[in-house]
C-alpha cells in the first residue's frame, strides 16, 4: 500500500462535564450545534477540506450516538477503501485492557493504527472546537521547518490566557517555552490543541511517556513540555480566524449566536469550504401565516407558527402558535408547544415543551442559560428559572 | 418474492416544455429541495425494491448529475442498485425510441438478465408517497399479469387524454379506454403498474409476431380478455405533474400542512434527495416570511409570502415575493416585486423589477436568465 503523507487522530472521548445535561448521554463531539451540525462535523470537514482522508476517531465516553453519527464517514467523503474514518474505542487485549488514561495514552493504545498506515506525519485534533481551518497549510509549514512537532497557535485576549496552554516562540516560530494554564501567562499565544508530529517522533514520545510512571499521559501537560525541554524542533503555526472552545454552556451558546447576523463570525455559506454533516431526509422548513422569524437560522423540517428571534432551530423543530423563542438554541426534533416562552434557553434533542411552559425570562443572560436535557417532556405550564438545568 | 423497478425519466417532457428544455421531467425541481424522480425512487426503496433501472432518452445530464451512484436513495448496491439505462443507438442508425414499448424493447437485455419475479414500472410525473408492496401482494394474490394503479378522479371533459379502467368486483379489468372527453368520477390510470417480469419479457421478445407497437393500445386494450389485468386503487396524496399550471398548483398546495404530512411523512416513509450540504437558512432582522417553505442555504432579508424557496436562494432587502416558486441559487435584488412567478435555477432578478403571472398562467423565467 502507498504510504499516506498525513493521517489525523481525533480525540473524541471527552465527557464534557461542563455542558451538564447536554452530555448526560452523549459525548461532547456529538452535541448538536448550529442547527444542522454536531461539533465533530467541524474537525471532520476540516480534514476533508485539507485533503486528509484517514481519520481515527478515539471514543470513550458515551460513544453510541457518536459512533452511529460518524458511521462509515460518507457524509464527510471519508468512506474510503484505503483510509477513511475509523472509530477507535478502548479495547481488551490479550495482556489486559484499560480505559484511555489521558489524551496521549489514547493515542498510545492505538499505535497499531498509526503503524498500519505508517504515514510520515500525524495530526492530532480534538473534538470540542468550532473553527474552519485548512490543515494542509500547517502541514506544509511543518514540513518546511523540518519540525518534530508543530502546534497551531492563536492569539487570545490577555485576560483569557490563563485558561489555555500558553507558549512563547522565537522569530523563526520555534517554541521556547510552553505552560499549561499558567497563572501568570508570559504571552497571549495560546495553543489550539492541534498538533502535527513526525510519526516516528510521536511513536517514540508516546512510548517514553507510557514508561514514565509520573506522567499523567497528556499532550499539553507531558508530551509537549518534555519535547521542548529536550530541545526538539517544536514550531508554532500561526492561525487567525474564528476558533472557539465550546466546552461550557455559555461558550456553546455564544458559538451558536456567532452564526447569526448579516455577517456572521463563522461563514457557513462558503461553497469552497463546506461543513458537511449527516442529513435527515426532510422537506424544507415551513413558516406559518402568523409565524414570525427574525435574525435566526434554521434547517430542514421545521414548522414555525410562533415567534422566533435571535435563535437557532435544528432539524424538524416545531414552534407552536403564540410561542416565543428568543436568544435560544432549540435542537433537532424538539417541539415547543403553543403559548410557551423560551428565553436564553438551550433545549436538547427530542424534547417536548408542552403548551404555556415558561423557560427563562428577560432578566436572564448568557451566563444563566436554562438547559433542558435530551428527550425530556415538560408538562403544560412548567416554569424553568433562568440558568436552571433539567437533566 | 423479488421486485425490481423501471423508471421512465422523460416520457412526459413535452407536456411542460417551459421547465424541461434542458432537463428530463425526472429532474424537474419540486417541493423546495426535491426533483420529481426523488418521489418514485424513494417510493421504490421504501417498498423494499433494491434494483431500479432508469430509462433515459435526451437531456439526461442533469438527471445523471442528480442521481449519481444512487447513494442518497440507498441504491448504491453491489447487487442491483440504481442503473441508468441510456438510449441504445444501433449501427443501423435507428432513431431514439418514440414510445414506452419501444423504450422497453431497447432495454430487453436488462430485463432478461434480471432475476426478479415482478417489475414495478413508473413514470416521473407522479408526486406521491406510496408503498408498492401492497400493490405487489395483491398482484400476486390475483395471479395477475399486470396490475394497473389508478386514482378515482373527477374528470371535467377537458381536452387532455386520460386512460380509464373499469373493473369487476374483484378489480379485474373489464374495459380500458383512452379519451379526452370523459366526464364524472372515473378510475384514471396513473403511470404506475406492477407486471410479471417473464410476462413482460415475452411481450418484448415476441413483439413482432404479436404485432405490439403501443403498450396501451396493443397490450392493455387489445389484451383485456387475453391477459389477467387488474386494477389497484391508490389513496393518499397524489399529484400528477402534466402541465405548468398543475406544477404550480401542486407546488403551492404543499403550503397546506395536511398535504405536506401526507407527502413527506406518510407511514414514516421519507423522501430522499441528493445532499448538497448547504448551510442552514438565515433569516435576517429585516425579513418578513409567512406561509412559505424555505430550504437550507437561503438568505432572506425581504418579504416572502405564500411561496416556495429552494436551496441557496437570496432575497435582498425591500423585495416582495408572493405566490412564487424560486429554484436553487436564484437571486432577487432590492426593490423587486414578484407575483405568481416560477424562477428556474440561477436566475438573477436585478433591482426594482416587477414580474407577475397568474396562478393558472404563472410567469416562468428560464434557467440562468438575468432580468
Amino acid at each position: 500500500m502507498k504510504k499516506k503523507k498525513c493521517i489525523a487522530m481525533l480525540l473524541a472521548g471527552g465527557q464534557g462535564t461542563r455542558l451538564y445535561a447536554l452530555t448526560s448521554s452523549v459525548a461532547k463531539p456529538a452535541v448538536s450545534f448550529g442547527a444542522k451540525y454536531r461539533i465533530i462535523d467541524f474537525p471532520l470537514s476540516n480534514c476533508t477540506n485539507s485533503g486528509i482522508d484517514t481519520v481515527g476517531v478515539l471514543t470513550q465516553y458515551q460513544p453510541l450516538i457518536l459512533n452511529e453519527y460518524v458511521g462509515n464517514g460518507e457524509p464527510w467523503d471519508l468512506d474510503r477503501s484505503y483510509g477513511g474514518v475509523h472509530t477507535l474505542p478502548p479495547y481488551q487485549a490479550k495482556t489486559g485492557g484499560e480505559w484511555y488514561k489521558g489524551t496521549a495514552n489514547a493515542i498510545y493504545q492505538n499505535l497499531h493504527f498509526l503503524d498500519e498506515y505508517d504515514s510520515d506525519h500525524v495530526l492530532i485534533l480534538s473534538g470540542d472546537h468550532i473553527y474552519k481551518m485548512d490543515y494542509s497549510k500547517m502541514l506544509s509549514e511543518h514540513i518546511a521547518n523540518k519540525a518534530d512537532c508543530t502546534i497551531a497557535v492563536l492569539d487570545v485576549p490577555p485576560e483569557e490566557a490563563p485558561r489555555f496552554g500558553i507558549l512563547d516562540y522565537d522569530d523563526k516560530n520555534r517554541i521556547r517555552s510552553f505552560e499549561e494554564k499558567p497563572k501568570k501567562p508570559k504571552s497571549n499565544h495560546a495553543s489550539m490543541g492541534i498538533y502535527i508530529f513526525k510519526k516516528d517522533v510521536l511513536v517514540k514520545a508516546l512510548i517514553d511517556d507510557e514508561n514514565d510512571p509520573a506522567s499523567s499521559n497528556d499532550f499539553g501537560k507531558n508530551i509537549i513540555p518534555k519535547m521542548i525541554a529536550d530541545k526538539m524542533a517544536v514550531y508554532a503555526y500561526m492561525f487567525s480566524g474564528y476558533w472557539k472552545d465550546v466546552g461550557t454552556v455559555t461558550s456553546l451558546w455564544e458559538a451558536n449566536m456567532d452564526l447569526l447576523g448579516e455577517h456572521p463570525l463563522v461563514n457557513l455559506n462558503d461553497s469552497s469550504f463546506k461543513i458537511y454533516s449527516r442529513n435527515q431526509a426532510l422537506p424544507p422548513s415551513y413558516i406559518g401565516e402568523n409565524g414570525h422569524i427574525e435574525n435566526s437560522i434554521m434547517t430542514a423540517g421545521c414548522e414555525v407558527y410562533g415567534t422566533v428571534v435571535n435563535s437557532v432551530l435544528g432539524e424538524a423543530v416545531t414552534v407552536g402558535k403564540g410561542a416565543v423563542v428568543k436568544d435560544s438554541v432549540i435542537m433537532r426534533g424538539t417541539v415547543i408547544g403553543e403559548g410557551a416562552v423560551v428565553k436564553f434557553g438551550m433545549i436538547d434533542e427530542n424534547c417536548t415543551v408542552e403548551n404555556n411552559c415558561v423557560i427563562g425570562d428577560d432578566t436572564s443572560d448568557k451566563n444563566h442559560i436554562a438547559l433542558i436535557g435530551r428527550g425530556r417532556t415538560l408538562a403544560p405550564g412548567t416554569v424553568v428559572k433562568p440558568g436552571e438545568i433539567i437533566d | 418474492m423479488k421486485v425490481m423497478g423501471i423508471v421512465f425519466s422523460n416520457i412526459h417532457d413535452k407536456q411542460m416544455p417551459e421547465l424541461t428544455t434542458n432537463r428530463t421531467l425526472a429532474s424537474v425541481p419540486f417541493g423546495g429541495r426535491f426533483r420529481l424522480i426523488d418521489f418514485v425512487l424513494s417510493n421504490m426503496v421504501n417498498s423494499g425494491i433494491n434494483k431500479v433501472g432508469v430509462i433515459t432518452k435526451k437531456n439526461y445530464q442533469s438527471l445523471m448529475d442528480h442521481v449519481g451512484s444512487g447513494k442518497y436513495w440507498d441504491l448504491s448496491r453491489k447487487n442491483g442498485g440504481l442503473i441508468v439505462l441510456p438510449p441504445y443507438g444501433s449501427d443501423t442508425g435507428s432513431s431514439l425510441y418514440s414510445s414506452r414499448f419501444e423504450a422497453l424493447v431497447n432495454i430487453s437485455q436488462f430485463i432478461r438478465r434480471s432475476d426478479e419475479d415482478y417489475v414495478v414500472m413508473s413514470d416521473c410525473d407522479a408526486v406521491c408517497n406510496v408503498d408498492f408492496s401492497d400493490a405487489v401482494q395483491k398482484h400476486i394474490d390475483n395471479h395477475a399479469d399486470i396490475t394497473l394503479l389508478y386514482r378515482k378522479t373527477t374528470l371535467d371533459g377537458a381536452k387532455r387524454k386520460r386512460t380509464v379502467i373499469e373493473t369487476d368486483k374483484n378489480r379485474r379489468a373489464v374495459a380500458i379506454n383512452v379519451s379526452g372527453k370523459m366526464l364524472g368520477e372515473k378510475n384514471v390510470l396513473t403511470n404506475m403498474m406492477v407486471i410479471n417480469r417473464e410476462f413482460l419479457l415475452n411481450l418484448i421478445e415476441n413483439a413482432g409476431e404479436m404485432d405490439i407497437n403501443s403498450f396501451t393500445q396493443d397490450v392493455l386494450i387489445r389484451g383485456i380478455n387475453k391477459y389477467r389485468i387488474y386494477g389497484y386503487e391508490l389513496n393518499g396524496y397524489f399529484a400528477s405533474i402534466d402541465s405548468v399550471a398543475n406544477y404550480y398548483k401542486h407546488s403551492i398546495e404543499l403550503l397546506d400542512k395536511e398535504k405536506r404530512d401526507q407527502l413527506f411523512y406518510a407511514g414514516g416513509a421519507n423522501i430522499y434527495t441528493k445532499v448538497r450540504d448547504s448551510a442552514p437558512c438565515r433569516i435576517e432582522d429585516s425579513a418578513r416570511v409567512s406561509n412559505s417553505l424555505i430550504a437550507d442555504g437561503c438568505i432572506i432579508e425581504g418579504e416572502v409570502t405564500d411561496s416556495i424557496l429552494f436551496r441557496g436562494v437570496r432575497v435582498a432587502k425591500g423585495t416582495v415575493i408572493r405566490k412564487s416558486i424560486i429554484f436553487q441559487d436564484s437571486v432577487v435584488c432590492t426593490g423587486s416585486r414578484l407575483n405568481c412567478v416560477i424562477a428556474d435555477k440561477q436566475v438573477k432578478i436585478l433591482e426594482n423589477r416587477e414580474l407577475s403571472g397568474h396562478p393558472t398562467h404563472p410567469y416562468v423565467i428560464a434557467k440562468n436568465t438575468v432580468i
